[in-house]
């Protein structure tokens, strides 16, 4: 039992170290510009989703309120940058680190909240977030930052003539995300989370601090989040509240490990590579009639597949069927 | 050697209602005591107040020579106090293994030795042949053996058991008799709560019956099956002159 779960651990390794060099290898063969800014933003959905799936598949806490780290990884890089001067990687690790702070501030009143309570409560304070950035003029209020272009530069993170890095850091970030789950998953705190998703007042019972569980996934899935809008930031070269801070993001977030396996390893990862691109070909092929009809394939997509398979589409993978898997 | 357990004058309102009325009992190291007592007598109410869930209006509980009134439920676990539920909470989602692994971790933070810890347990209560199934998938006396196994992985000094014999077939249940006794012989006290006489009494060392809140009678099982106010308590008080 104990050789079939270790062996299973190391399989996982080793799938996700075979499909990161594949990918680490497609930039070769895919030249095409619009495609690479697919790969692009598909890994960095499905890193962001990843990091969601912490707190909301893991820890059971759903927010739909993600979008607000998003926004604070962007603007801390870009604030100090533009007016301190500091470079983005050092932004990008304070972005981190104050989203983690935020999260856990937050989630010391909210995390008193069950169910769709706390849902709402993220929802809200991720707008009273976003209004917050569109009034707040020292840093661009409404109208945002324009990040200077000072040639390309792995320093300052900026590249103009080639999407590349972009693509390295975004799969890096992706394979990061992926890590920290795989490698919580088998610790304390993964099995603290399960606990508490699945039923607080017994985990209480076994000795699981639950308060103390929600707020270490909380300050985990923020951080990454917001290394994830400070790429986003460079990436774009510009930010106002709405790019980077808008409820879509919080909702992208969200889908694609919904759509793949809420909690589950693989299901960020899957989904995002199901969900993303096919949001960016929906969007090119058929939205340019006006805003509506990819939305509504895409929303009809995701439905079939919720009404299909609700234990997301990992569940087409594992091999034992309920009885006999362990996750 | 003082006793393990032991509540002082607890009390227990829910607004007008009052579910514990200056309730003392005392659980020596190594026994087996049964709390039992007709419905609505305060079983669950003193047993939440023991475990932690909430602390009680009024007097004082002490666990292992400390005053544990308002310590959290997570906290006394790391004390040395287990519990089972009532309405079991196994974690749905979980296999078996992996929910006897989360009261494992409580003295194992190396997840390799909470794994063998939770195997060990798995044996101890028989169900190591389910280990890799689903908690959803158990039937209804697994649920309550899986339940007493997450609360043994803690390493309890106290082993606190709410009905679990209780509705189940005469056969599981003497599974279930077999299980407390071999839980005791492994030198942990338990408290258990039933309201099925017959079975508890052989079982346990020593009754404590409630009544409307307040403790009615304690004693050896024999005795206390024979006081007229118990079986005036049960059966109502025709019954208690007729014997």
């Amino acid at each position: 039992m104990d050789k079939n779960f270790a062996a299973r651990r190391r399989r996982d390794l080793v799938i996700a170290a075979v499909l990161a060099g594949l990918a680490a290898l497609a930039p070769l063969f895919i030249k095409d510009v619009y495609v690479q800014n697919i790969l692009i933003l598909t890994l960095m959905y499905a890193a962001l989703s990843q990091s969601w799936n912490i707190l909301s598949g893991y820890c059971g806490q759903i927010s739909l309120g993600h979008a607000l780290y998003f926004g604070i990884g962007a603007y801390t890089t870009e604030l100090l940058f533009t007016k301190f001067g500091v470079l983005p990687w050092f932004g990008m690790l304070g972005g981190g680190v104050i989203a983690a702070v935020i999260a856990m501030g937050l989630g010391y009143p909210f995390f008193r909240l069950r169910g769709h309570y706390f849902v709402i409560a993220t929802i809200v304070i991720a707008e009273i977030g976003l209004l917050l950035f569109q009034n707040w003029e020292w840093a661009g209020a409404a109208m945002g930052i324009t990040i200077p272009i000072r040639g390309d530069s792995w320093l300052k993170f900026q590249f103009l003539r080639t999407k590349l890095p972009y693509f390295y850091f975004a799969l890096a970030l992706c394979c990061l995300a992926w890590f920290v789950t795989w490698w919580l998953e088998d610790s304390k705190w993964g099995f603290w989370w399960r606990a508490v998703k699945d039923n607080p007042e017994a985990a209480e019972s076994l000795g699981v601090v639950v308060f103390n569980s929600k707020m270490g996934a909380a300050a985990v899935s923020a951080f990454l989040v917001a290394i994830g809008g400070a790429f986003y930031a460079q990436f774009l070269a510009y930010i106002d509240p709405e790019s980077v801070m808008g409820f879509q993001f919080s909702l992208l977030m969200a889908l694609p490990a919904v759509l793949g396996g809420i909690g589950t390893l693989w299901g960020p990862v899957l989904g995002a590579a199901i969900l993303i691109p096919m949001t960016e070909l929906t969007r090119s092929y058929i939205g340019g009639s006006g805003r509506g009809v990819d939305l509504i394939v895409y929303g009809a997509l995701i439905v079939a597949i919720s009404l299909a398979l609700p234990r997301g589409l990992v569940s087409l993978f594992s091999r034992a069927k309920p009885k006999g898997a362990t996750r | 050697m003082s006793a393990l357990l032991e509540t002082r004058g607890v009390w227990q309102r829910f607004g007008g209602l009052i579910a514990n009325s200056d309730v003392s009992i005392s659980v020596g190291r190594g026994e087996i005591v049964g709390l039992i007592g007709p419905n609505g007598a305060g079983k669950s109410t003193l047993f939440n107040l023991i475990a932690g869930v909430l602390p009680p209006t009024q007097g004082s509980i002490w666990f292992d020579g400390e005053n544990v009134t308002h310590m959290p439920a997570a906290e006394r676990c790391q004390r040395g106090v287990g519990r089972t539920f009532q309405v079991v909470k196994s974690f749905e989602t979980m296999t078996v293994i992996d929910n006897v692994i989360v009261g494992a971790l409580v003295r194992n933070t190396v997840m390799r030795e909470a794994r063998r810890k939770a195997h060990e347990v798995l044996e101890f209560t028989g169900l190591a042949a389910r280990a890799d199934v689903l908690a959803s998938d158990l039937v209804p006396a697994e649920k309550r053996r899986l339940e007493v196994a997450r609360a043994l992985a803690t390493e309890p000094k106290l082993l606190l058991l709410d009905e679990v014999l209780t509705g189940l077939t005469p056969t599981e249940a003497q599974t279930g008799v077999a299980l407390v006794r071999k839980v005791r012989d492994a030198g942990i006290t338990v408290l258990m709560v039933e309201h099925v006489m017959e079975i508890v009494m052989p079982l346990v060392d020593r009754a404590i019956v409630l009544d409307l809140g307040k403790v009615l009678v304690e004693g050896k099982p024999a005795d206390v099956v024979r006081d007229p106010k118990v079986i005036s308590a049960y059966l109502g008080d025709r019954h208690a002159q007729r014997a």
